[in-house]
């Protein structure tokens, strides 16, 4: 039981972190339509950006860890932000209103020459970073299991949360919202109404940039280690997971990032770490077997 | 007198504004990952500075942009997307044209060999060239004619690579034998996958093929007794020209060389690797010619178009779709063996999704279906990389950036014209 508890602990940590990922392909894909095959790339980068960011509060000498990370956190997602932007206004929007397999390749394109940047500029080998959040609480224990729940792990939940609310209530609530609703139902008819699509677009990018670098940076104090391909295996993981939960719907995503993270936690818990990649792609086949729309997307209706 | 600050910029002043405006935007870009670089050292990761290569990326993007829009200006070159029209896309126009380019192409690649200035190094790189020939021919059929978006073709070429090496290792099959087995092996997989997507289309197909290929690669690089996990199986046995080996001396029996009175040369199986490859790929464009013609690919092709019209015509999605499936597969079953045996080493390594990228690549690059295209986007993705090999790290990013501009330059691929399948000879009511 104790093992189990704390299995889903970790599980919910990973959870948490797909979920931001797979936020941004839900929500291109919801309003164009594309696998932004990119994504899992930006994410990357935005892991690489808190690295760095973390290593220059060193060099400036914040020393205060709460500082550090909200000052990391802005840093990181306001220069991947400009990543997001930068490869949709570069390699996408180009190609609006084209065939429907060219802007997958451009991504694929696009994803290859984002991990090769990196590579080349930070170099291909694994990056540590030494702990910066420490601490740890224990929540059961008994004679020779402890079920324990660290600092970071609350701090990951906690920032999850938040900004899941912050999103959901910019979707919901506000005028770029309603233009990206809008946009996501038909694109001409919204622009007709005086939305205007490109730059929903490009805020849309923006935003699933930032959640990405969120990501980004919990894995780089999570595990501690990064380097330039963690990006690929990501991303397909979070885009498994946005399609698990119904692609195009938001509350799916975080619900698809929750069960792949769980999945993963439990298969490595388990039953062998070495084909826990496996299991969640099990899973997916599984899912889109009996249930192809995902488990909140909402059934397509063709008409013929 | 117009406001000076609301009047249109002339021209060049507008280009030269719009490439500040992108070089501000890529010193932006370049200040957190170009400017600072992570150093190991031995009490863990420093930071080094390197601020004048922001000026370079800033400067080499504005010299760039500037670039684009005076050619743009100067010659009208644009780099703007065509609009998808259906009519494009059957107009064949070229297609006499094509036909005569394709036998040049087939004569050209016969007596390459032969030429004074074809040595080892380039039959190697046209062997390479057309392994990618024939995985576009296969990719061609999933993906191109019944337009099923397959991005884990890779896994099929792995199950013909290492169905090869384990039955010749394990039970001494002999290449010719293996050669169909790891065809019907890769069908077979074809059929695996197919079968739990069928009800999946478009862009879960996709996602779903990339986790099975995801999932042929980690049983690869487990399964370590069987397979050799990350090691992968190595000294795998060289083809024999129908029972003749192509070695120095023959365990039993006479070599190659010594059946034809020809003094031994490593030359031999070089070029008996390039011809065998070529009569692999001559067969996969000659059989998907043909099967086009047949009711089978005109389905495949039909079911691309409409799949309702399909249904209510009385065909059978499933059985069509499994089909173009396994045969797809079963191509890059073949493509694996013959790269089983050319290399004689194989490992996980070698199937990565990065393969599956560019053999997809070159199929929609080639324009989807047109086969001259294939052989084209071949060479320019395959060919031309090769000889910038000592740049790797640079080769790689070219390559992606190729795949971005040649999309934006033509979402319909180098040739998108081709043939319609069937024409009416009548014109149609007005």
């Amino acid at each position: 039981m104790d093992y189990f508890l704390q299995q889903l602990v970790n599980g919910v940590t990973l959870g948490a972190i797909y979920g931001l990922i797979a936020i941004g392909y839900t929500m291109v894909y919801g309003i164009i339509g594309m696998i932004n095959f990119a994504h899992g790339d930006i994410y990357m980068i935005g892991a690489f950006i808190s690295l760095i960011g973390f290593l220059i509060m060193g060099v400036v000498g914040i020393s205060y860890v709460p500082l550090a990370l909200a000052i990391v956190l802005l840093m990181a997602m306001v220069f991947t932000a400009m990543y997001g932007w930068a490869v949709e206004r570069a390699a996408y929007r180009p190609l609006r209103g084209s065939t429907r397999l060219a802007p997958l390749i451009s991504a694929i394109g696009m994803s290859i020459v984002l991990e090769n940047y990196v590579q080349l500029v930070q170099g291909a080998r694994v990056k540590p970073l030494q702990p910066i959040v420490h601490g740890a609480m224990t929540i059961s224990s008994s004679a020779n299991f402890h079920v324990t729940i660290s600092t970071l792990q609350i701090v990951i939940f906690f920032l999850t949360l938040v900004l899941m609310a912050c999103f959901t209530y910019i979707i919901n609530y506000t005028r770029l919202g309603r233009a990206q609703r809008a946009t996501e139902q038909d694109m001409t008819m919204a622009s007709l109404l005086g939305v205007n699509v490109d730059r929903t677009i490009s805020i849309t990018f923006v935003i699933g940039a930032a959640l990405a670098a969120v990501a980004g940076l919990m894995v780089t104090l999570y595990y501690g280690v990064i380097d330039f391909f963690i990006g690929f295996v990501a991303g397909i993981k979070a885009f498994t997971a946005a399609v698990l939960g119904g692609i195009g719907s938001l509350p799916g995503a975080m619900l698809g990032g929750l069960l792949i993270g769980l999945i993963e936690a439990f298969w490595s818990g388990y039953f062998s770490i070495a084909y826990k990649d496996v299991a969640v792609f099990g899973i997916l086949i599984l899912v889109l077997i009996f249930r192809p729309t995902g488990l909140l997307g909402r059934p397509e209706i063709e008409k013929v | 007198m117009a406001n000076p600050l609301t009047r249109p910029l002339p021209p060049f002043a507008a280009a030269l504004r719009d490439a500040a405006v992108a070089a501000g935007v890529a010193a932006l870009l370049a200040l957190p990952l170009l400017g600072f670089r992570l150093v190991d050292s031995a009490t863990g990761l420093t930071l080094d500075y390197r601020f004048v290569w922001i000026a370079y990326a800033a400067g080499v993007v504005f010299a760039g942009h500037l670039a684009i829009s005076l050619a743009q200006m100067l010659w009208g070159l644009r780099i703007r997307p065509q609009k998808a029209t259906r009519a494009s896309l059957f107009v064949g126009h070229t297609d006499r044209n094509q036909k005569i380019a394709g036998y040049v192409i087939i004569a050209i690649a016969l007596v390459l060999p032969f030429f004074p200035f074809a040595d080892r190094n380039l039959i190697d790189r046209g062997t390479l060239i057309l392994i990618y020939v024939m995985l576009g021919m296969g990719l061609n059929i999933t993906v191109g004619l019944a337009g099923l978006l397959d991005l884990g073709y890779v896994a099929f070429y792995a199950v013909g690579a290492y169905s090869y090496a384990l039955l010749a290792q394990n039970f001494g099959l002999s290449f010719w034998i293996c050669l169909p087995l790891a065809g019907i092996l890769a069908a077979f997989f074809g059929l695996m996958v197919g079968f739990p997507v069928l009800r999946l289309r478009g862009d879960y197909l996709a996602i779903v093929t990339l986790g099975f290929a995801q999932i042929v690669r980690i049983v690869l690089l487990n399964w370590a007794n069987v397979t050799g996990g990350p090691n992968g199986i190595a000294e795998i046995a060289r083809p024999s020209f129908f029972g003749l080996p192509m070695t120095p001396t023959a365990k039993s029996g006479e070599t190659f060389a010594q059946f034809f009175g020809i003094p031994f040369s490593p030359m031999h199986r070089v070029y008996f690797l390039y011809y065998l490859i070529l009569a692999l790929v001559l067969f996969a464009v000659l059989f998907s010619q043909r099967i086009r013609k047949l009711p089978l690919g005109r389905a495949w092709e039909a079911l691309r178009e409409d799949e309702f019209a399909c249904r209510s015509l009385g065909l059978n999605p499933t059985t069509i779709k499994l089909s173009a499936f396994a045969l797809g597969a079963s191509f890059a079953g073949l493509a694996g063996s013959f790269f089983a045996t050319r290399q004689g080493f194989i490992s996980p390594e070698s199937f990565t999704f990065i393969e599956s990228a560019i053999i997809l690549a070159i199929v929609v690059l080639g324009g989807m279906g047109s086969q001259i295209g294939i052989v084209l986007a071949a060479i320019i993705l395959v060919g031309l990389p090769e000889w910038f090999r000592d740049l790797a790290q640079y080769r790689m990013i070219a390559f992606g950036a190729a795949m971005v501009l040649i999309m934006m330059w033509r979402p319909h691929g180098l040739l998108a014209s081709r043939a319609p399948t069937i024409r009416l000879n009548h014109k149609p009511p007005p």
